[in-house]
């Protein structure tokens, strides 16, 4: 019943010149995402990846299993020094990860240009 | 929504992890024909979903013989979803969770959803069944509450 979760990996370069990894999200996300959203962000070589954006422009779904996965991936950047950030939330999840708490630790953004502008 | 008062919409749910997407779709249908907008109707599908996932998850225990009873009854100006499993209900209610504490590992990533259903409807109520079965989750938004 659930969208399968699929990621990939962009690597883009911010305005300022800044490398960005960005980790584009589709599906839904939940408890059965946990490969799509730790494993595509564990893949990724902390020794040279310092910024991480995540899209979720094409995520119709999340539920608190899946913003826990979100969770343990700030966690696992904060423990690498890494900046997280993402965009392309809707109005109402970008509600409810500002209700959890997830604004503290990863900075929102209404589209990808934004995102990429501030960074 | 005059042609939809004091109407009531059931569905059941196999206890399969997924099917509380058939309860937020019918809950979306019915807050959309009595006239809620658009946010929040989108506070009332997470937090229906959320309600759902804990009665299979943790009412039902994922045992697909056990179905979840989703019973949406409207009035003139509220809609009540009730979440009926056959779990012995909630104990105690959950914290708000502390982004901090999970971020330094010291509380459960997960254990959001009783705070979601609390912080997205007017009304939530966990009753256990006097059985030890039947107990349900009752949420009501209100057509005249602000998002």
């Amino acid at each position: 019943m659930q969208s399968e979760t699929k990621s990939r990996v962009e690597q883009l370069t911010s305005p300022a010149g800044h490398p960005v990894s960005v980790l584009r999200f589709e599906g839904d996300i939940a408890s059965t995402s946990k490969e799509a959203v730790l494993g595509a962000y564990q893949a990724l070589p902390k020794s040279t990846v310092k910024i991480v954006l995540l899209d979720f422009s094409k995520v119709d779904y999340i539920n608190s299993s899946g913003i826990a996965l979100v969770i343990q991936l700030l966690m696992e950047a904060n423990n690498s020094g890494q900046k997280v950030y993402a965009f392309g939330l809707s109005a109402h999840f970008t509600k409810v990860f500002t209700m959890v708490g997830i604004t503290k630790y990863a900075g929102l953004f209404p589209t990808q240009t934004e995102a990429l502008a501030a960074l | 929504m005059s042609e939809i008062k004091q109407t009531t919409v059931e569905v059941r749910l196999p206890s399969r992890m997924g099917f509380e997407k058939v309860a937020m779709s019918t809950a979306s249908a019915v807050a959309k024909l009595m006239g809620f907008p658009e946010d929040r109707v989108e506070d009332l599908k997470t937090a229906v979903a959320e309600a759902c996932i804990n009665a299979i998850e943790h009412g039902n225990r994922l045992n697909e013989k056990l179905s979840v009873g989703v019973v949406l009854s409207t009035s003139a100006d509220s809609l009540e979803v009730k979440v009926i499993d056959d779990g012995k209900g909630m104990s105690k209610k959950q914290a708000k969770p502390d982004i901090d504490r999970k971020m330094h590992g010291e509380e459960d990533p997960r254990g959001m959803g009783m705070f979601l259903i609390q912080a997205l409807v007017d009304e939530a109520e966990w009753v256990s069944g006097a059985d030890g079965k039947a107990s349900y989750v009752r949420l009501v938004i209100r057509l005249d509450k602000e998002a």
